[in-house]
């Protein structure tokens, strides 16, 4: 190569230096950028899971923070009773499942009536799964779903993502016989029967596999862990979980941890 | 040189024909697997890789005369890899939604070979504004490519375009119709063989040339 300049553009010190002006340099811009956009990109976050719940419970809402703050409380559920969370809205469950705490959203809507957004996570073929599934105030109906995933294959396992497979769950039933017992699930596609199933996706058993389990594990745990007093008028008090069954619920948070 | 001559004409025109990065280079094919489901991702993919070609040249050809010879392609890596994190950034603040449809695919853009290609065959040889024209037209004729891919496996696989159902229902198999959506076009393996048969038609089309 000709010297057109002034360096030796081949020696070994220009060759050092050069190398770490240029990450040195990087490197400032990046975590320039980076710490300059994080603000709103964590806003955008908590907005986009502010809207699955929404989306959940059938809203659709076009200022999303505000119709948050109008229908949706967030709830803990601690030791079987129902409390309010005071911290900061947070993207992911599981600072309060370490304490043995359950988040449950709990909504009044426009009509008056209450309804319960179950928040659970699960494993698809090939990455995480997430979703919320929002109940009646007998904890017992569906009123709305929501669910996502990480990496499922786009056109098969991905439509588990449109409001079209989500909206088949609204007005099955949690429970068949036995009050205590999750018996809401998904089967392969075209084979739902009766209140307590659902079609899958065609093409995607594996990922509608991955939603039965999260769902019925998910909503297994809450159920386990409380029961509001609207739906008590219709189960039994003896029926209720004992208190043994708590200790069971924390051993199985720990295991998800 | 004006900047609109008959030369950068030729830069700009050659791939998307004669000299396509995909069709003819056989270049960058790994991503055009992975964002062709469907067509929507496969365009958004397609404007990024076009953005981030044409500036990494841009960046290039001005530095390239202080580039050592031997960390030349750490030097081109590292302006290629910066980009996409800040535009990745950039799309996570202010277009969301997108940023999360294309999810992985943007940091693979770091990994195309028509970036280091373009950057390695051409911006270290020329000016920064034929540089430019070179970037926008080999995303572009990358673009091309990734659309007529994800044009028929979208329509095939799934019977729909953008998202919207172009097959009707009623004449599904399920539904007592005759006709079934082809799975197999979900599937990576199938775009491979659709880009063969745009290749073989690309291919016969210009013999002479």
């Amino acid at each position: 190569m000709a010297k057109s300049n002034s360096f030796n553009t081949n020696g070994n010190a220009y060759t050092i230096i050069y190398a770490s002006v240029m990450v040195i340099i990087v490197a400032f811009l990046l975590a320039f950028v980076a710490s300059a956009l994080k603000p709103t990109q964590d806003a955008n976050v908590v907005n986009d899971v502010k809207n699955q719940i929404l989306t959940s419970l059938n809203i659709e809402s076009t200022d999303v923070a505000a119709d948050f703050d109008k229908y949706v409380k967030d709830m803990l559920i601690q030791d079987g009773e129902l409390v309010e969370y005071t911290g900061d809205f947070k993207t992911s469950y599981s600072e309060e499942l370490k304490a043995g705490n359950l988040h449950l959203f709990v909504a009044k809507l426009d009509d008056g009536t209450t309804k319960y957004v179950v928040p659970m996570v699960g494993r698809g073929l090939w990455g995480g799964l997430w979703g919320y599934v929002a109940l009646d105030e007998d904890f017992q109906t569906v009123y709305g779903t929501y669910f996502s995933h990480e990496s499922e294959t786009a056109g098969l396992g991905a439509l588990i993502a449109e409001r079209k497979f989500q909206t088949s769950f609204i007005g099955k039933k949690v429970f068949a016989d036995d009050p205590k017992t999750v018996a809401l699930t998904v089967t392969k596609s075209g084979k739902a029967e009766g209140d307590n199933q659902v079609d899958g996706v065609t093409g995607a058993t594996l990922t509608s596999k991955g939603v039965a389990e999260m769902v019925t594990t998910g909503l297994q745990k809450y159920v386990e862990a409380y029961q509001p007093a609207s739906a008590t008028e219709t189960v039994d008090e003896s029926e209720l979980p004992a208190l043994e069954d708590y200790e069971n619920i924390e051993n199985i948070n720990e295991v998800t941890e | 040189m004006s900047l609109f001559s008959k030369e950068n004409g030729a830069v700009f025109t050659g791939p998307l024909n004669l000299n396509n990065p995909i069709a003819v280079q056989v270049l960058g094919i790994c991503s055009a697997l992975a964002v062709t489901s469907q067509l929507k991702p496969a365009i958004v993919m397609g404007l990024s890789v076009t953005v981030i070609t044409a500036f990494s040249n841009v960046i290039i050809s001005l530095i390239r005369k202080t580039i050592p010879n031997r960390i030349r392609i750490i030097v081109q890596l590292v302006v290629v890899a910066a980009l996409v994190t800040i535009v990745s950034n950039i799309l996570k603040a202010y277009v969301y939604d997108v940023s999360v449809q294309l999810s992985v695919y943007v940091g693979l853009i770091i990994t195309n070979c028509i970036l280091m290609g373009r950057l390695e065959a051409f911006a270290l040889q020329n000016g920064p504004w034929e540089s430019f024209l070179d970037g926008i037209a080999n995303g572009l004729g990358y673009a091309i490519i990734l659309v007529i891919v994800g044009f028929v496996r979208e329509l095939l696989g799934s019977g729909t375009l953008f998202g919207l159902t172009i097959i009707p229902s009623s004449v599904l198999m399920e539904n007592g119709g005759l006709y079934l959506h082809n799975g197999m076009m979900t599937m990576p393996a199938m775009a491979l063989i659709i880009l063969a048969c745009v290749i073989w038609a690309h291919r016969s089309i210009n013999k002479e040339k």
